[in-house]
């Protein structure tokens, strides 16, 4: 059971903040298709930090004395230059369609073709391979909370609720879950978000009551950015342990879906990314899922192919989509261009 | 005289094509700045390396590889030439495929799904019909045509679900793109098409030319030594020039479009536009599908069958195609022509520089991303010639002043 909810926490939370990362871009008015890309991007910038960093020894020190609050500051910062060069990356994204008014949908797919084309060239001359790993160690040996922190030996039980969310977690998920809390609030509770929302609702209205519609655009597409950036290097960081491959699998994607079936609204989403967390770890670890743990590995022993159960992410969303697309409400706006001689 | 000159820059399809030109030109000069940098950041390669780098960019096809003293050489290489025609195939059809699907307003980024359940198909009865009993000549039309119909099986299924259940077509496109990847991969995983006797290539299917299946070269390999080239090209034409005849002349065709145009006016005139979306998505797949048996059923192509990871470019590439080509199903044959150029490009990079291929794919995403605002492009266009033709009309005072206005608007509306 615990291995089960730390895998599903550790797919449903990048899937989250990404979800929610499309959330400020299509309340703003833009459609941010660019998702995936941009996660594939912030993936690579953040590993590249991690690699580069850890090259010219900043950390070694710290590494070798055990002092994990300093390597986790190390990881904050990954995250953070994730973060900034998303946010940089999406500017593509609003210039065309805020600026230009551009077809949203196929600026989106550029920077989609774009991010992947650019990374695994950038690697391949980099790393001389097509994967760009971190330098020395691994994720789980510089960046892995472990019960050791706290003074726990190796055998001590820390009991069902610190095993399940201290030992073997990782920092960054928690704080992708305050960050979504934080940012949710912002969203419905302050003056700045109600004024995002307008903007995806009746641009000409918001207009005319003074808010500067091409602004906000950009700063919903800009928080979008950056969340999905660092959505990426979560994600490589959690599950690939911190490798960037130009590919994030189609996360992205299933993150707008998340987006669709979560209704525009953050604690839908919330909902929706566990339960789609869940499908996707049953992915790809159904061969050692222990539900009750009694030594049994059931999903195994049913059977059923595992090209099934790594189907099944995509295949549940389309379905889940079919029954729930009939009631679902997008913001009125969004995707078409802001033009301010429109009625 | 000159004043004709400048009204053809009224023109909606010259424009069209010189926004093209030029989104193509800005794609390899972005291309060009990234070897730059990365060529002076780099003391391996240094200037020269990104010189070489450059060249290559804009000349890859006629590169002919590198002398004895080591300077790379260029000329007519009729290799490069007959290969790029035989990548250019599936790019074609799937560029159609992407074309067909905007002309009815819809977004067919589903093409690689299609594509690949096209290739298990094609690959399945071409290698499952035993040779001894049937002719490779049906066999190979068997294996075609069952290509065709599973791309339109799998393009009717995100068409449907945009028609009667109003989902986003993109999102169904690419949820369908990735349960075909793993669908594939589960349909060949332990199947008996399996590579197993070349033991040096591990994870592929048999190439169909095991079974005594290829598609006939009719001469091209005569005129193109060495290259993959074959009658394929010439099926994708014909395809291309049947798609514009349906698309341009018949009812359905004019049905499809008016759908794309307006779907709630197309449904207040008595077009039925949930058949023309299920329809349109069902071409566009059967496009695609084709797109796939032409490639695999080339006989020297093979198949890497364990590919739930990663979708066919092929598939993507389709979008850059027809969004060159302005949805133009004879555009679509050039705009090919050129993506598949772009290929070869990549290949020469990887085999004559420290570069790699996927320079090639940042300068197709390059194209793309300018290809979203050449609307504003052609109107930009079009304001200039205006302009033009206004300032030749002050200079030159003997036209009569309202042939301008007349020739614009009859270019407004071609």
């Amino acid at each position: 059971m615990t291995f089960l909810i730390q895998q599903t926490l550790l797919y449903a939370v990048p899937l989250m903040i990404v979800a929610l990362a499309g959330v400020f871009a299509e309340r703003s008015g833009i459609i941010n298709l660019a998702l995936e890309g941009i996660m594939i991007f912030g993936a690579f910038v953040g590993v590249l930090f991690v690699n580069l960093t850890q090259q010219a020894g900043t950390f070694d020190a710290a590494k070798a004395a055990g002092n994990w609050v300093a390597l986790q500051g190390f990881m904050l910062l990954a995250m953070l230059v994730a973060a900034l060069m998303g946010a940089v990356f999406s500017l593509l994204l609003s210039f065309a369609s805020v600026n230009l008014k551009a077809d949203q949908t196929i600026g989106g797919t550029a920077l989609n073709l774009l991010a992947p084309a650019l990374v695994l060239f950038l690697i391949r001359i980099i790393a001389n391979q097509n994967i760009l790993q971190m330098a020395t160690g691994d994720s789980a040996s510089w960046f892995m909370i472990k019960k050791s922190f706290f003074g726990y030996g190796r055998s001590d039980e820390m009991g069902f609720f610190g095993s399940t969310f201290i030992d073997k977690t990782y920092l960054a998920t928690y704080i992708c879950i305050l960050l979504f809390v934080v940012l949710s609030i912002l969203l419905y509770k302050t003056r700045f978000g109600l004024r995002l929302r307008s903007c995806g609702e009746n641009p000409q209205a918001a207009d005319s009551l003074g808010i500067n519609v091409y602004k906000m655009r950009y700063a919903g597409t800009t928080i979008s950015g950056a969340l999905a950036g660092m959505g990426g290097f979560v994600y490589a960081l959690t599950t690939a342990n911190c490798a960037s491959t130009g590919d994030v699998a189609g996360f992205g994607f299933l993150a707008l879906a998340v987006m669709i079936f979560g209704n525009w609204k953050p604690l839908n989403i919330a909902g929706a990314a566990l339960i789609f967390g869940l499908f996707k770890c049953i992915a790809a670890s159904y061969a050692s899922i222990d539900i009750n743990g009694d030594g049994v590995f059931l999903l195994k022993e049913i059977g059923i192919s595992p090209h099934f159960y790594r189907m099944l992410p995509y295949l549940i969303t389309l379905i889940v989509l079919a029954f729930t697309s009939k009631k679902s409400r997008a913001p009125k706006a969004e995707g078409i261009p802001y033009d301010k001689g429109q009625r | 005289m000159k004043h004709k000159g400048s009204n053809l820059l009224e023109k909606d399809g010259t424009r069209a094509v010189l926004a093209s030109l030029i989104s193509i030109l800005i794609g390899l000069v972005v291309g060009a700045v990234i070897i730059l940098i990365v060529g002076l950041s780099d003391p391996e390669l240094g200037l020269s390396g990104a010189w070489d780098g450059i060249r290559l960019v804009f000349g890859g096809l006629f590169s002919t590889g590198r002398s004895a003293s080591g300077t790379l050489t260029f000329g007519f290489n009729p290799t490069n030439v007959g290969n790029m025609l035989f990548r250019a195939t599936p790019l074609i059809l799937t560029g159609l495929s992407v074309a067909v699907a905007f002309k009815t307003g819809l977004f067919n980024i589903g093409a690689p799904g299609q594509y690949l359940m096209g290739t298990a198909a094609t690959l399945m009865l071409a290698l499952g019909i035993p040779s001894k009993s049937v002719p490779a000549g049906l066999i190979w039309i068997i294996a075609f045509l069952g290509g065709i119909l599973a791309g339109a099986i799998w393009g009717c299924i995100p068409g449907l679900v945009k028609a009667f259940l109003n989902i986003n077509e993109v999102l169904a496109c690419i949820m369908t793109n990735w349960i075909a990847a793993n669908l594939v991969t589960w349909m060949f995983d332990g199947s008996k098409y399996r590579n197993l006797v070349e033991n040096t290539k591990s994870g592929y299917i048999y190439k169909t030319s095991f079974n005594g299946v290829q598609t006939p070269k009719l001469g091209l390999d005569k005129i193109f030594p060495n290259s993959q080239v074959n009658g394929g090209i010439l099926v994708a034409i014909l395809i291309a020039v049947l798609v514009y005849v349906l698309m341009s002349k018949t009812t359905l065709g004019y049905e499809l479009k008016a759908c794309g145009a307006n779907r709630h006016a197309a449904r207040y005139a008595g077009i039925n536009d949930k058949r023309n979306i299920v329809l349109s998505m069902a071409i566009a797949g059967a496009l695609s599908g084709a797109a796939a048996s032409l490639y695999y059923l080339a006989g020297n192509t093979e198949f890497f069958w364990s590919t739930y990871q990663s979708l066919p470019a092929t598939g993507f590439n389709g979008i850059p195609v027809a969004l060159l080509a302005a949805s133009n199903p004879i555009a679509v044959i050039f705009t090919g022509c050129f993506m598949s150029m772009l290929d070869i490009v990549g290949l020469q990079m990887t085999n004559l520089t420290a570069y790699n291929e996927y320079i090639t794919d940042v300068i197709i995403a390059v194209i793309v991303y300018l290809s979203a605002f050449s609307l504003v492009i052609k109107m930009a266009l079009g304001k200039w010639g205006k302009r033009k033709a206004a300032a030749e009309k002050e200079t030159a005072p003997v036209v009569p002043p309202d042939t301008g206005a007349a020739d614009g608007k009859g270019g407004d509306e071609g």
